[in-house]
């Protein structure tokens, strides 16, 4: 079988975080409380003058220092969120341009919930083993929205990850991809509307839960594999509780899913949130490591995929961009005045 | 190439003047200058009006001809000129002013400087006057025209251990010589811990370390010095005119803390009037921020490069001292209708040479500089005036 | 306000969006923003400047903390504006972020990020450029 998957990654986290605490402390809600409730205990903000289409091109340039590839051997981009800056406009050319791929490529913007980023890297894997690409770049970022007061403010935050998908060194094979999808309305958010709505614990089982397990099942069954074959697993991570419980019935432990959970410290990342999970396992994942990842999209579907990481993880310069681990670490934390001001939240005429 | 005199100063109260229209003060400020030359509008060959940017502040561009008609020039079809060098437009004007009757052209010039600056509101003045600066590679990425000087602030406390306190000094000073001025905007003294206390506005430069925003007009009278005392006995002659230009963004300079504009014009001037630094009894320095006072006067040769903050401190520059510097208050206290400086400080040098300076006089007072800067330094202008 | 045409701030993407400066073939120099020719070869570089992709890695000359300004970033004070000098020579003026204010420095390492500058209202374009950070 060709080798076909990740041949560089990069991430990005904005420095800005607010603690659940901060939060609580304007809706007279308690902070200790909320934070174990949701397993989340600061998110990430974006700065005044970041949004996804900058945390793309951050995550870009991050997956292009950690190799010697060509940008103009980029043939084709796709991002992935449900913040793209302009309603009609690509976020995808600003990338292209700043990262020098332009003109000779294919560009669009997706969009589907919080796993707008796996569809993009399913679609690069199909066009390189096409031979209609010789790389593709996939992203999923977001400076996520939520309603001031709504359960969502607590941990919709902001971050995105990009991956380089080809056939040449390979630094990650992607075996198997499953997918599995359903027109389940759990969460949206309407044309011209700031703020998502959702469903409440609809959410949950016929939502989260039963799109995940459904793909991961399909997922195993096509690969052939069980939960004990992997080193590392990750699902998508709207807060620090599903992740675990979702791992738990499909029988995955605490000590897979622990490097790729960063929801705790930064939030949900939306279409970022199973992809920075990647790229954190990414930083740390030796040859021969197995990767099970799992992307969840309200509306809803998932995309499952068998990854195992190559002898060529040893020859990408990872240390030339930070780690997740670093960029959760390097913080500066904001007041809820500050975070309303900077999300826009604030209306002046 | 002929010598020139000014032969007659007109000049308005300089501040927020709401009452009073863009024709109004020109019209107030010409008048003088022709009343104190005892000219007639027959024997004027020619207007050069100094204005930054009408065209932002009023939305009227063409305002040679508009100045020409509101003097009440129409029927007399005067050629009226419009000069642009940003806050150097005034002492630009002078120049045109200068070099048309030197050249043989012209015989009697009224130029005229002019800034109607509060008829938009504060953050568009901001604005308009950040287009002094470079558009699309200083404003565009938040350089505001105060951080601009800021930043040579910066460097040139970093370099030569300038204080904030000898920055306050120069403000100290200029409010004083403000106060001794009844054209001045601000007629009150400050203090040294005033100045450090105020707002900030781009570290390390506060609100009082700025030149205000201000409405004003001024205009003088240009003759040739062989025609100059059919009109007047005491005639001041423009013994010298530089002029040098540098590149439009701070960034692209040789040296942050060195105007090399001014170098140059200074240079290019002293040489024209045959004099040196040290002949000089008394100057109009450009000092829309205290910082610029302390480059302009290392640059202009009065000190030593980087010893312009000891100097302040050392009132080398005051009313009395070595070399009085901003006798008017300079734009600092007099005010900075941008347009209008140039031409101001003009008026300011003539005053001190006729000797009707008044409380502000400096005593024995016969060769005076002026010394305009446009932008962060890209234009200066220099003119030297001599008694007769 | 004025209503500016895209067509002003499209036409500089390259050089807000990657810092793309040129060079002197002549004399070796290197410029930021492109210039048509070489400020010291002039004529004779006519047509031997040639497009550079610099760094965007360079250390701090100077530098100020922005309180007062205008409309488009008043909702950003105070904020630093720094003079960079690129390794490569051309000097630049940018805000600098991701550290406090007081934390700007002379001399100061620093490298080139990605952010949004300003944009045309609410309904209009936004654009994208060069800001600069602390050197990781």
């Amino acid at each position: 079988m060709e080798d076909i998957g990740i041949v560089s990654y990069g991430g990005y986290i904005p420095r800005l975080r607010i603690t659940a605490k901060e939060i609580a402390s304007i809706w007279g809600k308690d902070g200790e409380r909320m934070s174990s409730g949701l397993g989340v205990y600061e998110k990430s903000v974006p700065s005044i003058d970041q949004d996804t289409a900058t945390i793309s091109v951050e995550a870009a340039r991050a997956a292009l220092r950690r190799t010697n590839i060509n940008p103009l051997d980029i043939e084709a981009i796709f991002i992935g969120s449900e913040s793209h800056p302009y309603a009609v406009k690509p976020t995808g050319t600003i990338v292209g341009e700043a990262i020098g791929a332009t003109p000779d490529l294919m560009i669009a913007d997706y969009e589907f919930a919080c796993k707008a980023g796996t569809a993009a890297i399913q679609n690069c894997v199909a066009l390189v083993k096409a031979g209609y690409i010789r790389y593709g770049l996939a992203i999923g970022a977001d400076t996520a929205q939520a309603a001031p007061g709504d359960a969502l403010e607590y941990t919709a935050a902001a971050g995105g990850a990009a991956f380089i998908i080809g056939k040449e060194d390979v630094i990650a094979s992607i075996n198997y991809t499953y997918s599995y999808a359903t027109d389940t309305p759990d969460f949206w958010r309407r044309a011209e509307r700031k703020y998502p709505s959702h469903g409440g614990r609809f959410t949950g089982t016929p939502a989260y839960f039963k799109h995940i397990t459904s793909c991961a099942k399909g997922l195993l069954e096509k690969a052939g594999t069980k939960p004990e074959d992997y080193d590392y697993a990750i699902f998508h991570q709207p807060n620090g509780k599903f992740p675990k419980k979702v791992a738990k019935i499909l029988g995955f432990t605490s000590e897979q899913i622990k490097q790729g959970l960063l929801v705790p410290f930064i939030g949900n990342t939306y279409s970022g949130s199973s992809l920075v999970g990647l790229a954190s396992v990414l930083d740390v994942a030796k040859p021969g490591d197995r990767i099970f990842l799992v992307s969840y999209g309200s509306g809803a579907g998932s995309d499952g995929f068998d990854i195992t990481v190559t002898d060529n993880i040893m020859k990408l310069n990872r240390e030339n961009a930070p780690s997740m681990k670093e960029m959760i670490d390097d913080k500066e934390y904001i007041s809820y005045g500050i975070y309303a001001k900077y999300t826009d939240l604030l209306y002046w005429e | 190439m002929r010598e020139v005199a000014v032969i007659g100063i007109g000049i308005t109260k300089f501040g927020e003047l709401w009452d009073k229209s863009f024709r109004q003060l020109i019209a107030e400020a010409g008048s003088k200058a022709i009343f104190d030359a005892g000219i007639e509008g027959k024997d004027i060959d020619a207007l050069y009006i100094g204005s930054m940017s009408s065209g932002r502040f009023i939305g009227q561009e063409h305002v040679g001809a508009l100045v020409a008609d509101a003097a009440g020039f129409s029927h007399l079809h005067i050629p009226a000129t419009r000069i642009e060098g940003a806050c150097a437009s005034g002492g630009l004007a002078v120049r045109q002013g200068y070099l048309s009757i030197a050249s043989g052209v012209n015989d009697i010039v009224v130029v005229g400087g002019i800034e109607k600056m509060n008829d938009v509101a504060g953050a568009s003045a901001t604005e308009t006057l950040a287009t002094a600066a470079d558009q699309e590679w200083e404003a565009f990425f938040g350089a505001t025209f105060p951080g601009l000087y800021a930043m040579i602030a910066t460097r040139h406390m970093h370099d030569y251990g300038t204080t904030k306190e000898q920055l306050a000094q120069v403000a100290v000073k200029n409010h004083a010589n403000g106060a001794k001025n009844p054209y001045a905007q601000y007629k009150f003294e400050v203090t040294v811990e005033q100045v450090m206390a105020a707002v900030p506005v781009a570290h390390p430069l506060g609100l009082l370390d700025c030149s205000p925003v201000s409405d004003g007009a001024a205009a003088i009278v240009l003759c040739a010095m062989d025609k100059a005392k059919e009109f007047t006995d005491k005639p001041v002659k423009i013994i010298a005119s530089g002029q040098a230009s540098d590149t439009l963004p701070l960034h692209g300079r040789r040296d942050i803390t060195t105007l090399d504009a001014t170098v140059h014009a200074a240079k290019m001037a002293y040489k024209q009037a045959n004099v040196t630094p040290k002949d000089i009894d008394v100057a109009e320095v450009h000092d829309c921020f205290t910082i610029a006072e302390i480059c302009a006067i290392e640059d202009l040769g009065f000190v030593e490069k980087g010893k312009g903050g000891k100097a302040v401190e050392e009132n080398i520059t005051t009313l009395d001292g070595e070399i009085p510097v901003n006798t008017s208050g300079g734009l600092k206290a007099k005010g900075h209708p941008v347009g209008a400086t140039g031409v101001a400080q003009i008026i300011e040098i003539v005053e001190q040479l006729r000797g009707e300076a008044d409380k502000r006089q400096v005593e024995d007072a016969r060769i005076g500089l002026a010394h305009n800067v446009g932008g962060s330094g890209a234009t200066c202008v220099i003119h030297i005036l001599e008694a007769i | 306000m004025m209503k500016e045409s895209v067509a002003r701030f499209w036409r500089e993407i390259p050089q807000r969006y990657n810092i793309i400066g040129n060079k002197c073939t002549v004399c070796g120099r290197v410029f930021f923003p492109p210039r048509e020719s070489c400020p010291y070869c002039r004529r004779k570089s006519l047509g031997k400047m040639q497009k550079i992709q610099l760094s965007g890695k360079g250390k701090i000359v100077t530098y100020t903390i922005i309180h007062s300004a205008t409309e488009d970033f008043e909702d950003q004070v105070p904020y630093p504006i720094a003079i960079v000098e690129l390794d490569e020579g051309p000097r630049i003026t940018a805000q600098i972020v991701d550290c406090k204010p007081e934390d700007v420095k002379i001399d100061m390492r620093v490298e080139s990020t990605f952010r949004k500058i300003r944009q045309d209202g609410s309904t209009g374009a936004i654009y994208y450029g060069y800001k600069f950070r602390p050197m990781r």
